[in-house]
């Protein structure tokens, strides 16, 4: 049998979304180049586009549907907005199966989780797929101060952690109706998103910083449309519940009036030396290892550091770290990555429908990722143990034996095996797979084992 | 059709078929049960617990605030002073029976506010965020007895940090998906020999008391509190049932809107524990129910008809063995000088010194046992007395 280099299939699988005979093909001359290649200063459109509206539409007619009495009409909504938001899923889905960029668009799960916005808070959930396209998509390769920018001021956000109801005590508005902060929004930036929980603020930095945000809002609809400046499910700033005066955060005082004050106080926090530690760690972690190692996290820390967060430098320097080439197999997949890598196995003489739904977004809900509901803004873990159980475990097996049936049948488990996981793996499970009593069940074996669950 | 010469490769294996066969469940060590609710995302203890009558809370809570008993949406009145939000009807009648108890004003050794690591030391049971890589009620079923194992149920597809550790759990979770069928597991038994992380899992997993026919109806929906305890209970009526139970809830994180909430959320959670005294039957004189969360909220509403991350919380136990109908520990009160960082309030009782008397005089370890193994990191634990008959 054709053995492909180790290095080629730890692009495809640890980089990419999983390997086939397509990834293989382009990456096997010199696999460092294909990766470094699909990191690009344009942004990177989705191949499969996605038919749904852009947020301020769905945020549109979520509020104005709340306004509707009629229980029938309310069904029928909700139905029409479930269709939108399971199409948006598998247009996402078959993107990742059939992309030629799998890096950058890894990097795209990677930086949305980052950045997670979840269906537990029902009202955004059908916009959360745009959200990743308006916010994310666009930044992959570009600052992370601009990513971070796109994401504080995107809808979904200040939705999610509660930003649209903070109201500066002493503003306009607070003033009349005695309303106070809400500084959910305030701290998960600087402890989820940028500086990290051990990084070094304090209670005062949070409250100063949930200050300086007040007002960065979603505009709802006016019945006087004229008077309406911002187009209603927009961002925009309201300088009505702004809290006015300097504040200190992270020991720099920021006087600035109105919005630019938030502008300059998260351009600060992206610059942050905790900020560079924090998502170097991260992306270690994500690339390298469930424990990452300190000298991996540095050398990505420098570069974060010394570009001002420019994401392709960073990206190139994942690509670079010999750390993630030495050791393989050090990450267990998440269900999302098994699915994704599964189909794209599966598929390699070409994708043209996907599997029955039911084997796609409530089987990875089974098996512990439902897509777009993380249980909390932390997102999705990125670690061994927190995907793997015994429960978990035996849904991945259900899953990869049920879904081996809707393979195509040019799939031959010798060449799947070849075009995946090959060098990884030892004579003995080359072994039971060879001896499987069918060509199904022999696919199913290579998606049940352990090289092919890891990457 | 296999050939025989890959038969002889498969066998290789070696005990292809006998890892099938269930393991006999030892006699568990302990008829005692604990069902451990974890209340995620900070429960609101004020708004569950109201200290009605003081009026530094009516001026902390001038939206929020329960009112008087008997008046719309007023508190069921406990003793005079603190009522109970009018969803827990439940509590009360447990409450005017005994059976139920509270602490208010507790807190684990966290003193900051971010969820994720206050989650991480109340289930890891350690004396900082992240010092503790297995769970604590894992450890304390290690000191349980030669054959710890299966003695602790978690639900869910994925394992939370409380119950990680040593010992092996007894999962369960809902799938629509197919079973995988007996050769094809045969052979994957093969596969994960030399992947430790898999193997054991694997083992555990196919390893097991089969579930008993009622759960293939059962659902676990969206985190959904009845649903998990429905699915909870018909396991833990089993003959040789787990003993400690671990049942996680959310959508606790009320930053907004916490009235209608909280409302719904305490509904479900006092059906709960009505549910678990009726499926139990006489069981429930051997169970005790504990229901915790991660931090409380900030003693004043804020901006949005919510709360913010704070520090005090509460603590709830019920049980047949529970010396109930009391509030316990110290109330600092709500006045602006009582709050801890001006803000919350003040952690005046500790939550690990709850556990550790739920495990020594209701589990049965012995104090050193708790102190050494359970919570080796913590070294000023004072065990909470006379919380049990």
């Amino acid at each position: 049998m054709r053995m492909l280099p180790s290095r080629v299939l730890i692009a495809t699988n640890r980089f990419g979304l999983g390997a086939n005979s397509f990834d293989v093909l382009k990456a096997q001359s010199n696999p460092k180049k294909w990766l470094h290649d699909q990191i690009s200063s344009t942004k990177i459109e989705p191949e499969i586009p996605s038919k749904l509206p852009s947020s301020d539409q769905i945020l549109l007619e979520s509020y104005l549907s709340r306004g509707i009495k009629d229980e029938d009409k309310k069904q029928d909504i909700r139905k029409i907005r479930r269709k939108q938001f399971y199409g948006a899923l598998s247009a996402r889905l078959k993107n990742q199966i059939k992309t030629e960029h799998p890096f950058a668009e890894r990097l795209v799960m990677f930086w949305s989780n980052h950045f997670t916005v979840s269906r537990t808070r029902g009202i955004i959930g059908p916009a959360i797929p745009a959200y990743e396209n308006e916010a994310i998509r666009p930044h992959i390769f570009g600052p992370f101060e601009d990513m971070l920018l796109s994401v504080v001021q995107h809808p979904c956000m200040l939705i999610y952690l509660d930003n649209i109801s903070s109201i500066g005590p002493n503003s306009l508005q607070g003033k009349r109706r005695g309303k106070d902060l809400n500084e959910n929004l305030a701290r998960e930036i600087l402890e989820l998103h940028t500086i990290g929980a051990q990084g070094g603020y304090t209670q005062a930095d949070v409250t100063n910083f949930a200050k300086i945000i007040t007002g960065w809002t979603v505009a709802r609809k006016r019945k006087n449309a004229r008077r309406q400046k911002t187009p209603p499910g927009n961002f925009m700033f309201n300088n009505r519940v702004h809290e006015p005066g300097e504040q200190i955060l992270l020991g720099q005082t920021f006087r600035q009036n109105g919005q630019a004050q938030g502008i300059e106080a998260l351009k600060h926090i992206s610059r942050h030396p905790s900020t560079a530690k924090f998502i170097a760690t991260k992306l270690v972690r994500h690339f390298v290892n469930d424990n990452p190692p300190a000298q991996a996290v540095e050398k990505i820390e420098r570069v974060f550091k010394s570009t001002n967060g420019n994401l392709a430098k960073v990206s190139h320097a994942l690509i670079d770290l010999d750390e993630a080439w030495d050791d393989t197999g050090t990450k267990v997949k998440s269900p999302e990555e098994l699915v994704i890598s599964t189909l794209r196995a599966l598929y390699d003489d070409g994708l043209t429908a996907l599997p029955p739904r039911r084997f796609l977004f409530p089987a990875l809900k089974t098996m512990g990722q439902d897509i777009f509901h993380a249980p909390s803004p932390a997102g999705w873990p990125d670690e061994a143990e927190k995907w793997i159980s015994p429960e978990s475990l035996k849904h991945r097996i259900e899953w990869v034996r049920a879904i081996s049936q809707y393979s195509s049948l040019s799939s031959q488990p010798l060449d799947v095996f070849a075009n995946t996981i090959a060098p990884f793996t030892t004579d003995d499970i080359q072994k039971l797979i060879k001896g499987a009593p069918s060509r199904e069940d022999g696919l199913a074996l290579i998606f049940a084992s352990p090289a092919f669950q890891r990457r | 059709m296999i050939s025989r010469r890959e038969f002889t490769a498969l066998s290789a294996f070696g005990a292809m078929t006998s890892f099938m066969a269930p393991l006999a469940f030892a006699d568990a060590p302990t008829k005692k049960r604990l069902i451990f609710i974890n209340l995620k995302g900070a429960m609101d203890g004020l708004h569950a617990l109201a200290p009605y009558a003081d009026s530094d809370y009516r001026k902390l809570r001038p939206t929020l605030g329960l009112g008087f008993p008997g008046t719309d949406k007023g508190v069921l009145d406990l003793d005079g002073s603190f009522g109970l939000h009018p969803a827990l009807t439940a509590f009360q009648s447990l409450y005017r029976s005994k059976e139920l108890l509270f602490v208010p004003a507790v807190s684990t050794q966290y003193r900051r506010r971010s969820h994720f690591e206050a989650q991480n030391m109340l289930e890891g049971g350690g004396a900082s965020p992240y010092q503790q890589k297995t769970g604590w009620l894992n450890r304390a079923i290690q000191q349980m007895g030669a054959s710890p194992n299966r003695i602790g149920l978690s639900l869910g597809p994925t394992l939370p940090l409380i119950m990680q550790g040593q010992a092996d759990v007894r999962t369960w979770s809902d799938s629509r998906l197919p079973e995988a069928g007996e050769d094809f597991l045969n052979r994957v038994s093969g596969l994960y020999d030399n992947d430790p992380i898999l193997h054991k899992a694997f083992k555990q997993a196919y390893e097991t008391e089969t579930d008993p026919d009622s759960m293939k109806n059962m659902r676990l929906g969206n985190g959904r509190l009845e649903l998990s305890m429905t699915a909870a209970l018909s396991i833990l009526k089993e003959k040789n049932a787990p003993r400690i139970a671990v049942i996680e809830s959310g959508g606790w994180d009320t930053h907004f809107a916490q009235e209608r909430r909280l409302g719904k959320l305490f509904r479900e959670l006092g059906n709960s524990l009505a549910l678990i005294k009726s499926e139990l039957g006489p069981v429930w004189q051997d169970t005790v129910v504990m229901i915790v969360s991660e931090f409380g909220r900030t003693a004043a509403e804020n901006g949005s008809n919510g709360t913010d991350h704070g520090t005090g919380g509460l603590a709830i136990m019920a049980g047949g063995n529970i010396k109930g109908g009391k509030i316990r520990g110290t109330w600092p009160g709500l006045s602006a000088s009582a709050l801890f960082s001006e803000r919350d309030l003040a952690p005046s009782n500790q939550l690990e010194g709850l556990f550790m008397s739920t495990l020594v005089h209701h589990i049965g370890l012995t104090e050193n046992q708790v102190a050494d193994h359970v919570f080796p990191s913590i070294n000023n634990i004072k065990m909470m007395e006379d919380l049990y008959h």
